[in-house]
């Protein structure tokens, strides 16, 4: 095979820099700093400090705090996912296919997408404020005893509902617009073969619409594992019992709160690999499934 | 000639007149949590000292809550641009004081800068809550509080009960009444401060091996202990039965659900007193931290909660100077008098309290002094406070085991051996990183 070699020039360089400072800055420097934490022990105000290896890690990765949080961060991050795509992907194909007050109807679809996490998750708390909540007070009066105060799954619930409630405008104008790039003549072509919208749907729209699903699935995880902070942090704050506790959040109570910046750190650093993991694999296996 | 003369008299001029205003103070950085009114408070009072003297100029930042201005102290000490003066809440005390080297104790300072410092000035339960050891003055308490029951009297004469419990025994004998009456009898808002290390200084109980973790590091947690668990027991049984309400973790939450006639009493703090005098449409009253009878005659006083202020190292003998300065204006018996008036903390010191005294500020308002009555009253063994490590940590531990408690996932005795286990742990790292 022949290679064709093209002269070397600095130009290139030149124009990927900015992307590659920004990257070094904010993403390499504090993930090397964060690895070189996580081996040691140091008091918060960096004036002893001692190599201890992997100390940090047994120490928090091994406790039960830390293994209740990783177990609800997978179930939450796995509902968030599925249940905000589905949903997503049912409105937008619904909206799709109206065509009287159509543009009314998606901007109040999208409207949610300019609010940020802790300010849905501030509206969540009021709408389930244990005095003054609607919410609260819906769920009680249709027969639940609920108290997402005491009960885990009740906690659980209001977190998810928020969570999904914010990210569904989200995934619905990237549907939307994958759907409107879907050509008619395609579906009109399908139309003679099958008049079942549902088996159409299944057979030719949604593998047109991989691409953005793949894309938005990798979004979706990101934000269930890392954004959602604001919403816990605003609702739960990860009670009751530490049942709706997220790994990123733990990561905060532990270094941000408690000043231990080892544990935190070691947490952090499983994390990455955690996130980095599913990437792979999602890369992987996932998008060998998609065509583009 | 004449444009060199007025060269040389202006230079002259400025290298005069330089020194004695824009070079002249010395800028003092103090880095506080106090939102809002308490905020304003800070500000006055930092206008107030900076018209009282010329020498320094106080400059105070507010950074946000007290994790998150720790964590700003925290980050600036490690880059070398700490602020002189900082506030650092009671749970974090034990990180920044076993710190070797990152604060100067402000009595060393005091002895040093101002006029001297006398620890019989300050009020008994305040004295040594930020002590080392030795009884050395370390933190300077500047907001403190501590918990009280506050009841609403209308709905006590609804339920036809003259006065509010004393201990936890009446409490038990009038609950009944107040939920008949439809109130829920109780709510308090921090179950770690108020229900665990007040609860140990109230009866005089030991809260954790090596004299309440003020002799080191190395320190074990007593919380899992009989009287302990009884009064959890007793909390789930008032919970199940209707006369304890829990509205969550968040401070406003149960305090809300009093001021909104949910529930009749509720445990907080001395110095929420104003935020209720402004939000409550009824007339209530404050009153002394319940008691077991059984366990504990008289009761002891309370720990104060609430933040110290700490003298960051590392800065110029001159700033430091004028730390010292501050802290001596800041504990004058005005100021004092000023703080405890507007924010509802006691005062620190027995002068203040005196000239609110005699300036006649409890006739008018009683409620005021009970904090203060209550931190004055005859301390034991185990009333000066405690030292642990990572406590905000442990608080949290503690936290969802009370909730577990609560919700019925642990019993009693499960919740606590788990809560010692973990708290155990966190000491352990915490002994293990500052040896």
């Amino acid at each position: 095979m022949k290679r064709v070699q093209f002269e070397h020039s600095a130009i290139p360089y030149m124009f990927i820099a900015p992307q590659i400072i920004i990257i070094a800055v904010f993403f390499l420097w504090p993930a090397a700093q964060a690895v070189y934490q996580s081996f040691l022990l140091e008091d918060a105000f960096g004036l002893s400090s001692q190599f201890v290896w992997f100390k940090n890690y047994f120490d928090t990765i091994g406790s039960t705090s830390w293994l209740q949080a990783a177990g609800f961060t997978i179930v939450f991050s796995t509902l968030v996912t599925i249940l905000s795509l589905a949903i997503a992907l049912l409105l937008a194909v619904k909206a799709n296919e109206v065509i009287r007050g159509a543009r009314t109807y998606k901007t109040l679809l999208m409207w949610a997408y300019a609010i940020a996490p802790p300010v849905a998750g501030l509206m969540g708390n009021l709408m389930f404020h244990p005095l003054i909540g609607d919410l609260y007070k819906f769920m009680n009066t249709i027969g639940f005893d609920f108290d997402h105060k005491l009960d885990p799954y009740d906690a659980g619930f209001v977190v998810v509902l928020i969570s999904v409630w914010k990210q569904v405008s989200v995934n619905f104008i990237f549907f939307l617009s994958g759907l409107q790039g879907i050509p008619k003549s395609v579906n009109e072509a399908a139309l003679m073969d099958e008049k079942s919208s549902f088996r159409r749907f299944w057979t030719i729209t949604f593998p047109l619409l991989a691409p953005t699903t793949f894309f938005l699935m990798v979004i979706n995880i990101t934000y269930a594992f890392f954004e959602t902070f604001g919403i816990i942090d605003t609702t739960t704050r990860g009670a009751p019992g530490g049942a709706t506790t997220t790994l990123v959040f733990k990561v905060f109570q532990d270094g941000f709160r408690g000043a231990d910046i080892g544990g935190s750190s070691a947490q952090s650093v499983v994390l990455m690999l955690m996130v980095l993991g599913l990437t792979v694999i999602q890369f992987r296996f996932i998008e060998r499934k998609v065509h583009y | 000639m004449k444009f060199t003369q007025i060269v040389t008299a202006s230079v002259l001029g400025m290298a005069t007149a330089l020194p004695s205003t824009a070079f002249a103070q010395t800028e003092i950085q103090f880095w506080h949590a106090m939102g809002g009114r308490l905020g304003e408070v800070v500000e006055e009072i930092a206008v107030k000292y900076n018209e009282s003297q010329s020498e320094y100029t106080l400059v105070p930042t507010y950074k946000g809550g007290y994790e998150d201005t720790m964590t700003a102290g925290i980050a600036a000490f490690r880059a070398g641009e700490q602020p002189n003066l900082i506030q650092i809440f009671d749970a974090g005390a034990a990180t920044i004081i076993n710190a070797k080297g990152a604060t100067v104790a402000v009595e060393d300072l005091m002895m040093q800068h101002a006029d001297g410092f006398d620890g019989s000035d300050y009020i008994e339960g305040v004295r040594y809550f930020y002590a080392d050891t030795d009884g050395k003055m370390i933190g300077m308490p500047f907001n403190s509080s501590t918990p009280l029951l506050y009841y609403n009297k209308d709905a006590f004469a609804e339920a036809g009960i003259a006065n509010p419990p004393a201990t936890w025994e009446e409490f038990e004998a009038i609950a009944p009444k107040l939920k008949e009456a439809g109130y829920t009898a109780l709510a308090q808002s921090h179950s770690p401060w108020i229900f665990s290390e007040n609860f140990h200084s109230r009866h005089n109980l030991q809260l954790a091996t090596g004299n309440n973790g003020y002799d080191g590091t190395d320190v074990k947690i007593l919380y899992n202990n009989d009287h302990m668990k009884m009064h959890w027991g007793k909390v789930k049984e008032w919970l199940d039965a209707g006369y304890y309400g829990f509205y969550g973790r968040a401070w406003g939450d149960n305090q809300d659900a009093f001021v909104q006639k949910e529930v009749a009493m509720w445990l907080g703090s001395s110095g929420s007193f104003g935020g209720l005098a402004n939000s409550a449409e009824f007339e209530f009253g404050a009153t002394y931290l319940p008691y077991w009878k059984s366990i504990i005659e008289e009761p002891m006083g309370t720990f104060i909660g609430g933040a110290a202020l700490f003298a960051m190292s590392g800065k110029a003998d001159e700033e430091n100077a004028g730390v010292a300065d501050f802290l001596a204006f800041l504990t004058s018996p005005d100021m004092q008098y000023l703080w405890h008036k507007e924010t509802g903390y006691v005062p620190i010191t027995n002068a203040a309290y005196d000239l609110a005294k005699s300036d006649g500020y409890y006739d008018s308002t009683p409620d005021a002094e009970v904090g203060i009555l209550q931190l004055s009253q005859p301390g034991g063994e185990w009333t000066k406070g405690y030292r642990l490590g990572y406590y905000v940590q442990i608080r949290d531990v503690m936290y969802k085991h009370f909730d577990d408690i609560f919700s019925g996932e642990a019993s009693v005795e499960e919740a606590f051996s788990a809560m010692e286990q973990e708290s155990n742990d966190l000491l352990d790292r915490f002994k293990a990183t500052y040896n």
